[in-house]
């Protein structure tokens, strides 16, 4: 799988788009992707029009992102996602979390 | 790195060119074992386990290359490398040599300056190896003796009831998956299954506080929800961010026939259907364990009613996401044509596991499958717990009173039944009663509340269209009371070789005498409501109620005769 990021023009949000299989063996890569970017990001929008399965692991990394974007405040947008996505997106019940759109 | 002696069989019948390499390499500090040809090569490996081996390709009796495969072959786990010396050049030759299990080679005559580099840099891949080899030894004891020790935590429960089924695989614990039960003091059952966020001991070490949270919190009595919140805070706290317990709960409970289930984060629990066959789904409604913080985790369970027969089915997402080995998800639709085929219920569990064994064929599951099922069965089927205590007091306090008042709040906020039963387990002689004790109490402090304070008429629950409705209004009016009480007066005195205890309960309620009909209702309809009321009768010495029917007494003394004498149905 692969992770790339692209911030929008004026630098305050940023997509993050997953590839693949989005699991533990993309921790590394997520981790450093949302760390790296600006200090000044307040949106984040994670595409998964490319992704075709996540496993708990993700979820984990998306708490992760979570709570470096702040926790309760965060926006964290999850977009695209295909029927397997949402349907685990749904068990866990993360759209309490997250808007998943 | 060069300096280490190894040891080196050279095998090579070629006297001068054994001789010369023999030379080479002890001029390194190494030492040498000889072989001149195939065969002799196998017994002196066998001899001396040599570290590294060079290889002639060519000899009498047993070439090199048969001799690798067969050295290779024993070497098992054990990395022996092995060069090849050849005059051979052609391409084929050379990675036969590879094939047949060599490691490298090397053409003749040798350059004694990559000779020695090559034994150098495979010297190190040797110790590499085995340190590896050490390191994976180390973990796989470590592993069984947390394996041990978390055995000895989780599997205290009462998986072993004839009513549960489950599968577990020996090491799914370093999977993340955890399955627990255990008897709750009035009879019934709790069932908890868990499965941690990743593999190894990170998802491994959180099941030990649930396990420890649960047996705890159940034995006393707590209900669901406290051991849920409970769970909840601890994972919270102690884990990081990004592992979590995707998890059920379920709550059997045998008196009233009724089940209470709770789903955060693992597929839909079924309930199947004995009569009909039919299964319904309780969906995932709620977040995982450990990801909210306490002020935001609220647990809403629902409650169902279950006749004898009727089934949960608890599982990880082991089973729905197991894949054969075309890449394909075993999926919900297989799973639910098991149940729509079924005819024999005792057999769905097997049959689900035959079913994914099957379908998963040569390909090793990512998850693990596991599954838990309960079925509904009356309370003399399983008996009442035997809840151990680990206190040691003797005696302890024989003659006493209490009073508690409950006023609104604490109604709608606090379950006195656990804070209770631990007082009266004081007394050494009611200990083993705890089954007991809890079963009379929640029953008439159950009455006292929903009939008494909340006026909630128990025709109600004839039907389970009603039985929802009811524990619906009994939540609205229990979060809308204002004023209202239950009065707890509790006593104790010793009587005999034993002693006397006396509950009495009283509520602010009008009392049931307005409606006598009421009681007559519950006599004649056991099914529904009068289950618990006819238990209790059994369990006491003396029940009775006064005029008005809002307060109740009853009494029991002990020592009791055994529950098997109580002839249950009787």
């Amino acid at each position: 799988m692969t992770v790339s990021a692209i911030p929008n023009d004026n630098g305050t949000e940023i997509t993050i788009k997953i590839t693949g299989r989005f699991d533990f063996s993309s921790h590394q890569e997520f981790r450093q992707i949302y760390e790296n970017a600006a200090p000044d990001i307040q949106g984040y929008t994670i595409d998964m029009s490319e992704a075709t399965y996540l496993d708990s692991s993700a979820l984990g990394m998306l708490l992760l992102l979570r709570d470096h974007a702040g926790g309760d405040n965060s926006d964290i947008r999850i977009v695209n996602c295909n029927e397997d996505v949402r349907k685990i997106l749904s068990i866990s019940n993360f759209g309490q979390l997250f808007r998943i759109e | 790195m060069s300096s280490a002696s190894l040891t080196i069989l050279i095998a090579d019948d070629n006297n001068t060119d054994r001789r010369i390499l023999s030379a080479i390499v002890q001029q390194e500090g190494h030492k040498v074992v000889e072989a001149t040809n195939g065969e002799e090569a196998l017994e002196r490996f066998n001899e001396s386990v040599p570290d590294i081996i060079l290889m002639d390709a060519l000899m009498p009796k047993m070439n090199g290359f048969e001799a690798s495969r067969l050295i290779k072959q024993r070497a098992g786990n054990q990395l022996v490398p092995i060069i090849f010396l050849t005059s051979l050049q052609d391409a084929s030759s050379l990675a036969n040599c590879l094939e047949s299990g060599g490691d490298d080679f090397m053409s003749k005559p040798y350059n004694r300056v990559i000779l020695k580099a090559k034994i150098n840099a495979f010297g190190r891949m040797r110790r590499m190896h085995d340190q590896l080899q050490s390191h994976n030894r180390q973990m796989l004891l470590e592993q069984q003796v947390a394996k041990t020790v978390f055995d000895n935590v989780a599997h205290s429960g009462c998986l072993a009831l004839p009513n549960l089924r489950h599968s577990l695989s020996p090491l799914a614990v370093f999977n993340g998956d955890t399955v627990l039960a255990e008897r709750k003091p009035d009879g019934g059952i709790s069932l908890f299954l868990g499965d941690f966020t990743g593999h190894g001991l990170p998802a491994a070490i959180g099941a030990m506080p649930v396990a420890e949270i649960f047996y705890g919190m159940t034995q006393k009595g707590f209900a669901m929800e406290d051991v849920l919140r409970e769970i909840n805070a601890k994972l919270y706290t102690i884990l990081p961010t990004e592992v979590f317990c995707c998890g059920a709960m379920v709550d059997l409970d045998v008196t009233n026939k009724m089940a209470r289930i709770w789903v955060g984060g693992v597929p839909s629990v079924y309930l199947y259907r004995g009569d009909s066959g039919a299964v319904e789904k309780v969906a995932s409604s709620n977040l995982p364990l450990g990801v909210l913080p306490s002020r935001r985790f609220s647990p809403q369970p629902n409650d169902y009613r279950m006749h004898n027969g009727d089934r949960v089915f608890l599982w990880s997402d082991g089973i729905v996401e197991s894949h054969n080995e075309a890449g394909e998800l075993f999926g919900e639709e297989r799973l639910d044509a098991l149940f729509t085929h079924a005819t024999d219920p005792d057999r769905i569990f097997d049959d689900i596991l035959v079913a994914v064994d099957q379908f998963i064929g040569g390909s090793r599951p990512d998850d693990d499958t596991t599954l838990l099922s309960a079925t509904m069965v009356d309370l003399d089927v399983i008996g009442l717990p035997l809840l151990h205590s680990n206190k040691a007091s003797i005696g302890g306090p024989m003659d006493w009173q209490m009073n508690l008042q409950l006023g609104p709040q604490s109604l709608g906020a606090f379950n006195p039944l656990p804070l209770v039963l631990n007082i009266l387990t004081e007394v050494e002689g009611l200990r083993s009663l705890s089954g007991h004790l809890y079963t009379v109490l929640a029953e008439l402090f159950n009455n006292a509340l929903e009939h008494g304070v909340l006026g909630l008429d128990s025709k109600l629950k004839q039907d389970s269209q009603g039985f929802a409705q009811y524990y619906q209004l009994r939540e609205q009016r229990l979060a809308d009371l204002t004023s209202g009480q239950v009065c707890l007066d509790i006593s104790h005195r010793p009587l005999g070789n034993g002693g006397e205890l006396t509950f009495e309960i009283t509520d602010s309620g009008p009392g049931f005498a307005h409606s006598h009909q009421d009681l007559a209702y519950l006599t004649d309809n056991p099914d529904y409501s009068g289950r618990g009321l006819a238990l209790v009768r059994r369990l006491c010495d003396e029940l009775d109620f006064n005029d008005a029917g809002n307060r109740v007494r009853a009494t029991l003394c002990w020592p009791r005769p055994a529950w098997s004498e109580l002839h249950l149905n009787g």
